[in-house]
């Protein structure tokens, strides 16, 4: 027999989950980021064009959305970091909490600075 | 009376759902309703328990979608409205209705290693070995040590269900175990055993073992443990 949804329902498999999720979500975003890098090797006029249009609310939003996405992403590598490699016993809950809450400070401290 | 609707896993895994209605008392165990049913509706139904308290780890099923040592689960705790749902642990094959087939299981604890080889060349005639109660190597054996193997953690395991060779939680943690009794003389072939694909470098750190485990043991950090002890050996050319 298999598992459903109703096994996995722990914070430890949301946390596995949103780490995975940001992951897919981040390397998607990668030849974007390149391709606007790119832009720039074509002059100045067509990079400015560009970064003008990311001024818009819609993509402003999509903008803050990433950072925290690459907090998420980037405190959920930490914590299985310590997980793996400090001994550690029963404290794995308040790491969680930790990642999850750092990831969210740094996306709402850039929301902020905007 | 109050009455209980449990819908019970009858048959093999081409098997369904049947309900039984189960009268609700009080400091109910969900043990208890699965031998009402069986002493007083249906006598074919197959199930496993032994010692009713927590320690043979026989009594392992899934109940509404979660594996637990239904021995000590109050239906109070598990109940949704009046409804229980009660399956085999999932990940092993069923035999019949509640019965898992747990060969699979504890054959992946004999290829862990998991049994203890003297490394010292004493006999039964020999004093006791004294080890420090507060030697890091004792305190980290303790943590896993009361493990009942009742296969909870290995249910509960995605990487088990990807992938049928992995040695899954029970047979790791045991090996973990046994890597930090310092009388134990098999350390490097029982690091060799549990390094690679289907060993301690296949666990994803869901922690749903961790989650699950009824004896509060964490097979993550024990895994953890055997992947940096794996490692270690390797740098220095043992493995
Ligand atoms: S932590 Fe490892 S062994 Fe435990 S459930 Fe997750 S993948 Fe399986
Ligand atoms: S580690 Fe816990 S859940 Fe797994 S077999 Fe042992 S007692 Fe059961
Ligand atoms: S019957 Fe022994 S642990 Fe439940």
């Amino acid at each position: 027999m298999n598992n459903d949804y109703r096994a996995r329902n722990h914070p430890a498999w949301w946390a596995f989950l949103m780490h995975r999720l940001s992951g897919l979500a981040l390397s998607l975003f990668l030849p974007f980021h390149f391709w606007a890098l790119g832009n720039a090797l074509q002059g100045e006029a067509r990079m400015d064009a560009l970064l003008k249009w990311t001024e818009q609310p819609l993509l402003k939003f999509a903008e803050i959305m990433l950072v925290l996405l690459l907090a998420a992403h980037l405190t959920g590598g930490l914590r299985l970091l310590a997980l793996e490699f400090l001994p550690w016993r029963g404290w794995q809950k308040s790491l969680l909490a930790w990642a999850a809450g750092a990831a969210f400070a740094v996306g709402l401290a850039f929301a902020l600075a905007l | 009376m109050n009455m209980l609707q449990v819908s019970v896993w009858r048959g093999g895994a081409s098997g369904g759902y049947r309900i039984y209605e189960v009268p609700r008392q009080e400091s109910q165990s969900v043990l208890d309703v699965v031998t009402y049913i069986q002493r007083h509706i249906d006598p074919t139904l197959s199930y496993r328990f032994a010692c009713r308290v927590g320690m043979c780890g026989a009594c392992a099923m899934t109940v509404n979608g979660v594996a637990r040592w239904t021995c000590r689960t109050h239906v109070s705790k598990v109940v949704k409205g009046n409804a229980i749902q009660i399956a085999p642990l999932a990940n092993l094959p069923v035999i019949k209705d509640l019965v898992t087939d747990m060969r699979g299981f504890f054959d992946k604890w004999a290829r862990a290693r998991g049994q203890f080889v003297s490394g010292s060349g004493t006999t039964r005639k020999d004093d006791f070995a004294r080890v420090a109660s507060d030697s890091p190597e004792r305190v980290a054996a303790n943590a896993g040590i009361e493990c009942i193997g009742c296969g909870v953690c290995y249910a509960s395991c995605d990487v088990v269900s990807w992938n049928p060779d992995y040695l899954g939680p029970a047979a790791l943690n045991r090996a973990w175990t046994l890597v930090n009794d310092v009388r134990d003389g098999a350390r490097r072939e029982r690091l060799a055993a549990v390094a690679g694909d289907a060993g301690c470098h296949a666990c994803h750190t869901h922690l749903a073992c961790s989650e699950r485990c009824p004896k509060d043991i964490e097979p993550t950090a024990s895994i953890a443990g055997l992947k940096r002890a794996v490692a270690r050996a390797a740098l220095k050319g043992e493995l």
